[in-house]
């Protein structure tokens, strides 16, 4: 809550918007999107956004990889309502980051030229069934501990979207857990296949939340703009604290030889990170980076006369309309 | 005024949704989405807003046709009730204690 004292803070010589926008922050209100921003907060938040709502779109891709070659007519279902949901969350984002004045076309035209970035997570391959359950669980698990603190951002269009996706995740972490706990309960070929794929994606999970606090230059802005509620380390630590417990159960073991529970901080020591492959991913060197972006261009490319069409009839519609009431 | 995301480059026009979750409940917004015309955009909120039996009734608006109080103007548009807390049952402490009031 903003006290008389708070107010104090605002710079004196800021002008009447700039000082409107200070005190709504410091209330921890919500910024609307006609209300008057500084030219950082909306470009953060449009490459922000727009690089999340692309990671889900991109996201789709390692999982529909699966969908032909799912185990069982059910997980085949669970499968296609997940990619579907992936599409669902590109979309509410899209719509998010449109409100701050860039267009759909732009940010498309952004990812399929490769000058945009999405999730580097996404540039995994997914070469067996157990990294669907990895995916679920790790990936999907990094994400909601990322995104609940998200749905309380300052830029309400955003926060809004992101209550919505968070809610949806939920199910995803689940059944990734269940496939891999199934897996664990089968032959000992399919519990070689989840650890197997357990080691490939826990320290790719643990890098979605960003470098190390020291390392990251835009998280102190980002916090005192209230778009990041908490910092990467911080998250980092949570989402392991969380995983641990969960492995025990499905008896798996976290790839982290030095991960143990440390009684002083009450938190868990681990291994450093390996940031020189995290960074060769993010520059486009990772495995699947130059496949993912090939596959999203041919279905936009390809999907151009469906948008054609839809436009075409829509315009013959109205003018039919319009003949009618002349007539 | 002009919607927000209602820019005219964007190819197709921009739509308000609005969900009714059950009979008896107000249609609520939702949120938006950019369709060709009004039935896409219908079939468009149904796969993308009540994927999970949060509606049984769609409305979609066009964004360009909502008409809005200016943001700017929000002290001076909305400054009547202010002070005037004798519109809330709340302002009257004296019945306190009293049963049914």
């Amino acid at each position: 809550m903003t006290s008389p004292a708070d107010l104090s803070v605002v710079d004196p010589e800021l002008s009447a918007e700039e000082a409107r926008f200070a005190d709504l922050i410091a209330a921890d209100s919500r910024i609307e999107p006609r209300d008057w921003m500084p030219d950082a907060y909306r470009k953060t938040l449009i490459r922000q956004i727009s690089q999340h709502a692309h990671s889900e779109i991109i996201g789709m891709q390692p999982e529909s990889n699966w969908i032909t070659r799912a185990p069982s007519l059910k997980r085949k279902a669970i499968l296609m309502a997940k990619v579907q949901d992936e599409a669902g969350h590109g979309l509410y984002l899209y719509s998010a980051a449109q409100t701050l004045g860039i267009t759909r076309e732009e940010m498309m035209d952004q990812l399929i030229t490769g000058r945009a970035r999405y999730s580097s997570i996404f540039n995994y391959p997914t070469p067996t069934w157990a990294d669907m359950g990895a995916i679920g669980w790790l990936v999907d698990g990094a994400a909601i501990c990322n995104q609940v603190p998200l749905c309380r951002a300052s830029y309400g269009p955003y926060g809004r979207a992101m209550v919505r996706i968070c809610k949806e995740e939920s199910f995803h972490q689940r059944q990734g857990f269940e496939i891999l706990l199934e897996l664990m309960q089968g032959t000992d070929a399919q519990r070689q296949m989840a650890q197997d794929a357990v080691n490939r994606w826990y320290w790719p999970a643990l890098q979605m939340f960003g470098p190390p606090d020291d390392q990251s230059p835009n998280s102190a802005q980002s916090m005192a703009w209230n778009i990041k509620r908490f910092s990467n380390d911080e998250l980092r630590q949570r989402f392991v604290g969380m995983l641990v417990p969960q492995a025990e159960v499905m008896g798996v073991t976290l790839p982290d030889p030095n991960l143990r529970f440390n009684e002083e901080t009450g938190e868990y020591d681990m291994s450093e990170i390996d940031w020189t492959e995290f960074e060769e991913v993010l520059a486009g060197r990772g495995p699947a980076n130059a496949e993912r972006i090939r596959r999203r261009r041919e279905a936009h490319e390809d999907g151009a006369w469906v948008r054609e069409a839809a436009h075409e009839y829509a315009r013959k519609q109205a003018e039919r309309e319009l003949a009618g009431a002349v007539a | 005024m002009s919607t927000p995301g209602e820019i005219g480059t964007e190819a197709w026009p921009l739509w308000e949704v609005f969900v009714r979750a059950n009979r008896g409940l107000s249609h609520v917004h939702v949120g938006s989405l950019h369709a060709p015309d009004a039935d896409m955009a219908v079939r468009n909120a149904r796969d993308l807003y009540t994927r999970r039996n949060e509606g049984i009734s769609i409305w979609v608006v066009p964004a360009d046709a909502i008409t809005t109080s200016d943001p700017d103007a929000k002290g001076a548009f909305f400054e009547s009730p202010a002070g005037k807390n004798y519109r809330h049952a709340v302002y009257y402490t004296k019945s306190e204690g009293v049963k049914h009031l």
